[in-house]
């Protein structure tokens, strides 16, 4: 189970994350934000760490078919 | 201007062959006294087998060029006869330096493994290494062995039969030709052989320009590799520090796509990028100036016939990670016992086609790690730099982004995974880093070590087991190495060969590559692993 990507709901405080997220993009210019989005990337898949579930990361992010829904 | 770029180092002299009625056969003919050409020389000679080495030159290669040499290849060159010198005149290192934009974003100490007699790699120009080969040829003519250089001789022409190769070669005084059993091309990049033969070479273009610089300079810069990232003095390129012995520093920058080189390369033009390099009050002089290209790619195949290819003429790869001559070091390391082996009819012709087979599995990993350094040195898309730069920022606040950085991954010597030459793994949850088709890591043996212990023939290395002390099949003689883990106080042994084991009998190739191994000696199962390593089975 644990190699498996969470693709069910799992933040807690949805909408209060969704806010810190606009929030940290706020006033900043399109080459800061991209900037910011991949640092943010690449700490959140350092603190995944398992290339199973980047792997299944990476195909969500593309809106490919997850393993269980094909 | 450096004196060892000037003198031949072997002067075009007559040879017989020139006067000879007839095309003189010989038995194994080198193009190229590179460093490859003449590492493959010195093996197969030092063996009792003739090496005829031709290049069109008569000197060391000029400039600096391949500089770093990693440990694998250095133990290669011990068991050649001549690490030892290339060690002393070596300058080693172990601290980096990585730079962002305007500031050092951290730095990093290798720490390498302990327990090895070699250093991790050693800062060495290539005329040095050149040289010391030479005089290790030298050292070999003078014991007698069948060994000799042919300056200025360079091949015009070229033809293949089933069982010999013919070689039309011009000298300063006139052409003549000769025959070679085998011919082994070690002629650089641009290969003249394989564009002869017609053969392909076919990979990645990198759209960029390096211009190397050799300065001499008293700087106290610390012996470290300092690499920057978009430096202010290189905007949006990289640039790289590195010391050499004798005071020679090598600068490395990255220069873009569309430059004129011509204009580039003039001293008046790189001196000023230098000082904002290095600061306005730093002392140096120009020894060499180039501007280089790269691609990543390779031959499809390595062997043709009688003809074999190793180095950068079979195989291309960009320079971050040292990965040229110490790859061509490694292919000749596996190809000349092979060699020896069949032209003795010890072993049958097809055993060369694992010569293909394992060394484009390093080729290709020596592609892959290169691409890679280099993609992420001089990043293609806008996202792509996104991300470097990203990576980049991260490690200088928090350590899991560093090993993300990638300015080059030093070269390792790869494991020969799914070779037809090993047996099946039977040592019991044995270590990885010697399962069959590994290097041998080396170990302490007291004030010894280990690798300096296995002779250039197959070994049978036996820990704590009984086995006899000669095995001969089928013409194949393989010697016992009997060690126990107490030979050893630090364990590093024990760690790198038996694991939890109480015992272990390893079956070593010539190229102390691991052939097979078992947690006690079992005759048949020996028997059949010796035929196995050379292409018996």
């Amino acid at each position: 189970m644990s190699d498996q990507l969470i693709l069910t709901p799992n933040i807690d405080g949805a909408d209060d994350f969704y806010a810190d997220l606009l929030t940290a993009h706020e006033g900043l210019t399109k080459a800061d934000s991209d900037a910011l989005n991949a640092r943010l990337v690449l700490v959140l898949s350092n603190h995944i760490g398992k290339r199973a579930i980047l792997k299944q990361a990476l195909a969500a992010a593309a809106l490919q078919p997850s393993e269980e829904s094909k | 201007m450096n004196k060892i770029f000037e003198v031949p180092l072997y002067p075009y002299e007559r040879h017989a062959d020139q006067d000879a009625p007839a095309p003189v056969r010989r038995k194994v003919v080198i193009i190229g006294a590179g460093p490859v050409g003449l590492a493959a020389a010195i093996d197969l000679a030092q063996q009792g087998i003739e090496a005829v080495v031709l290049d069109d030159n008569d000197k060391v290669s000029f400039g600096s060029r391949a500089i770093c040499f990693a440990k694998r290849p250095l133990e290669i060159l011990d068991r050649l006869g001549c690490g030892q010198p290339m060690v002393d005149k070596g300058v080693q290192w172990n601290l980096g330096k990585v730079f962002f934009d305007d500031r050092q974003v951290y730095d990093f100490n290798l720490l390498p493994e302990e327990g090895h007699q070699r250093p991790a790699f050693i800062n060495l120009q290539q005329y040095y290494f050149e040289e010391y080969l030479v005089n290790r040829v030298k050292e070999l003519q003078a014991e007698g062995a069948p060994i000799e250089i042919r300056g200025r001789n360079k091949v015009s022409a070229i033809g293949t039969h089933p069982d010999h190769v013919t070689l039309e070669i011009d000298t300063p005084e006139g052409s003549y030709n000769i025959e070679a059993d085998w011919l082994i091309a070690c002629d650089g990049a641009g290969s003249p052989t394989r564009t002869m033969l017609g053969l392909d070479f076919v990979g990645r273009v990198f759209e960029d320009n390096f211009l190397i610089a050799d300065v001499v300079m008293d700087a106290d810069f610390p012996t470290e590799r300092w690499f920057w990232f978009d430096p202010p003095f290189n905007k949006g390129q990289s640039a790289l520090l590195h010391k050499q012995p004798d005071g020679v520093w090598r600068i490395d920058l990255q220069l873009g796509w569309d430059i004129d080189k011509e204009r580039e390369k003039r001293p008046e033009n790189v001196i000023p990028r230098l000082k904002e390099m290095l600061g306005e009050d730093v002392k140096f002089e120009l020894e060499w100036v180039s501007i280089y290209t790269f691609q990543c790619r390779r031959m499809e195949k390595f062997r043709h016939g009688r003809v074999l290819f190793a180095g950068d003429a079979a195989h291309q790869v960009s320079p971050f990670g040292a990965r040229g001559a110490n790859s061509g070091l490694q292919d000749t390391d596996n190809l000349c016992w092979k060699l020896k082996l069949v032209m003795e009819g010890k072993a049958p012709e097809s055993l060369l086609d694992s010569y293909d087979q394992e060394r484009v599995h390093g080729a290709d990993e020596n592609i892959l790690n290169s691409s890679r350094s280099t993609d992420f040195i001089t990043p293609k898309s806008e996202m792509s730099r996104v991300l470097r730069d990203a990576v980049l920022d991260l490690s200088e606040h928090h350590a899991f982004a560093r090993p993300l950085v990638n300015s080059g991954r030093l070269s390792v010597p790869c494991t020969y995974d799914g070779s037809t030459l090993n047996s099946a793994d039977a040592l019991q949850d044995g270590p990885a880093r010697t399962r069959p088709g590994s290097p041998c890591p080396d170990a302490p043996l007291g004030d010894e070590f280990l690798l300096p212990k296995l002779a250039d023939k197959f070994t049978l290395l036996t820990i704590d087991a009984e086995a006899p002390d000669v095995i001969e099949e089928e013409g194949i003689e393989v010697t016992r190495l009997a060690l126990s883990v107490k030979d050893d106080r630090t364990m590093a042994l024990k760690e790198r060969y038996l694991g939890d084991n109480d015992s272990g009998v390893y079956l070593i190739r010539p190229d102390q590559h691991v052939a097979a191994r078992r947690g006690t000696y079992d005759d048949n199962q020996f028997r059949a692993a010796i035929r196995r390593a050379v292409g018996k089975e």
